[in-house]
């Protein structure tokens, strides 16, 4: 009896051997292609890396080095004009949804944020180009804006909701019983204690909105010359990318290249920089 | 005759349909420390958290009848500022985790933007604290987050927020439950200094804790307040078969 039973833990050891071995192959998998593409794109892009690589403008075809600058700045400025209008309708949406979390309106609410989840950005660019370019007359870094800005709706407003719902009732409770109105209670208690989650999932809705250039192509369009004018046409990194990867000329996919290189040091640092933040503001209850 | 501090006629609190606290009527006068007991779900916290109007804000949450702060209605009142008359003190410590332990005991003037001069500030943390005996064991670490304190010093830093605001009345919903025996009785024994300051209603489903701090007792049963007396009297001659039974542990 005994014997059998050594057996059997020795046959259970090898499975659970077996299956570890597999999970980390499987692991090792799919980080393979994120690591590919990080070293690559180091690679290649690096080599355009230089001052005037941040300060100077394209150079028109047959003129060696040129710049970004007009890129750079303008999806600085079309990201934070986004940002600034995604924030307050985000943030409000996912305090209804989490105050209001059982009721008819905010099923119907996280039902329309589940379908804008599945949008292409495609779609939201033609939006936006019907919405504002035409009725406008014009392409403009503000429509594009706005294209992003419904794209960042929907991870903003779910990790917000998902901080704000842990919130503990005996907080809230702790600050009503002190006489304090229930805005104050949202405003100074609750909000305080889910900066970290709050921020974080902006900072996530940045990083995945920056790279869209879909939502841009009819919209912000591009612009050779650096242009501070938000209701005019603006260039940025993904347009710059995808104008100069599909032309012939070297120099220009050397460009293409750095703007690649500048685009994921961006992603990452973001991505860094949430982790940061939540490892040190985030409140435990 | 002194002036009641507080009084409850023909009141009745409901959840929904079902009919939690069942016609109460009581009398409570000044510097005393009243303890509510009764077994578990006979409307003692519910009834406690009536008389600072939290009950309400549970959904389907009602009330009818009267309860008077020194003769005035509480439910024309503010909740605000009935609030700030009528403190709290929760079961489970729940100090603000984003405030350090100095605002954390200014967390009533602070969150309601109530001004005060660094020197108030100072003067309502150190006398909060003093008051609730946790001066010295925080005094060197008022800018630090609450949150190395043990439980029962967490629940003595809630018991300083509240009479920070130096409310008249305070509610203590079983304040020791989460705490273990010695941080109990620190904070059983601060019932005592705190009653000469303020009026004390302290919910517990302990009648040891009952019989040790409390000078009046009322005895809940099913939603019903079944004896209300002087505590030696409900323990030594009650006067109801009930709390005859609750009290020699027929049921509990």
């Amino acid at each position: 009896m005994l014997v059998h039973s050594f057996k059997h833990i020795r046959h259970r050891q090898i499975r659970s051997t077996l299956i570890r071995v597999v999970i980390v192959c499987f692991t090792l998998l799919t980080l393979l292609p994120l690591l590919y593409i990080l070293a690559y794109i180091i690679r290649r892009g690096i080599g355009a890396i230089n001052w005037s690589f941040f300060v100077e403008l394209p150079k028109p075809v047959g003129e060696r080095g040129g710049g970004i600058a007009n890129a750079l700045t303008g999806s600085v400025l079309i990201v934070a004009l986004a940002t600034l209008m995604a924030v307050p309708v985000g943030l409000s949406s996912a305090l209804y949804l989490s105050e209001h979390s059982r009721g008819k309106l905010a099923g119907f609410i996280r039902l329309c944020i589940e379908v804008l989840t599945g949008i292409p950005s495609i779609v939201v660019g033609i939006v936006a180009y019907y919405w504002l370019v035409r009725p406008m007359n014009s392409f403009s870094a503000f429509s594009g804006s706005v294209a992003l800005a419904i794209m960042m709706l929907p991870i903003m407003i779910r990790s917000a909701e998902e901080t704000l719902k842990r919130f503990p009732v005996h907080l809230r409770e702790a600050s009503l019983a002190l006489g304090v109105p229930y805005y104050k209670t949202i405003l100074k208690v609750l909000l305080p204690c889910s900066l970290s989650g709050v921020l974080s999932g902006i900072m996530l809705s940045i990083a995945r909105v920056i790279g869209e250039t879909a939502p841009l192509l009819f919209t912000a369009f591009g612009n050779p010359y650096l242009s501070f004018n938000i209701f005019h046409p603006m260039h940025s990194l993904p347009l710059l990318i995808y104008n100069y990867a599909i032309s012939p000329y070297d120099s220009w996919h050397q460009l293409a290249w750095g703007a690649a290189w500048v685009l994921l040091m961006w992603i990452l640092l973001l991505n860094v920089l949430t982790r940061i933040m939540i490892r040190k503001w985030s409140v435990r209850y | 005759m002194e002036r009641p501090i507080l009084e409850v006629k023909h009141f009745h609190a409901w959840f929904g349909d079902h009919e939690v606290v069942k016609d109460v009527n009581l009398t409570l006068y000044r510097n005393k420390v009243i303890a509510v007991m009764g077994p578990s779900g006979c409307g003692k916290t519910t009834f406690l958290r009536c008389i600072n109007r939290m009950h309400e804000l549970t959904p389907g949450a009602r009330t009818e009848g009267e309860i008077l702060l020194e003769g005035e209605n509480i439910y024309e009142m503010s909740p605000i500022v009935l609030r700030l008359r009528v403190g709290m003190v929760f079961q489970r410590p729940n100090p603000f985790p984003h405030l350090t332990i100095y605002e954390n005991v200014l967390a009533g003037y602070l969150l309601n933007n109530i001004p005060l001069s660094r020197t108030e500030k100072d003067a309502i943390v150190e006398d909060s604290l003093r008051k609730a005996a946790l001066w010295n064991e925080v005094k060197d670490n008022l800018k630090k987050k609450g949150n190395f304190l043990s439980g029962g010093q967490q629940q003595r830093l809630c018991i300083a927020r509240a009479i920070a605001m130096k409310p008249d009345i305070l509610l203590l919903d079983e304040p020791t439950s989460a705490l273990d025996p010695i941080s109990t009785a620190g904070i059983e024994e601060l019932t005592q200094e705190l009653k000469k300051n303020y009026t004390l209603i302290l919910v517990t489903h302990n009648m040891q804790q009952a019989a040790r701090v409390s000078d009046e007792t009322a005895f809940f049963y099913m939603g019903e307040l079944v004896e209300f007396a002087p505590t030696r009297q409900i323990f030594t001659a009650p006067r109801d078969q009930r709390t005859q039974n609750y009290i020699t542990g027929r049921f509990s």
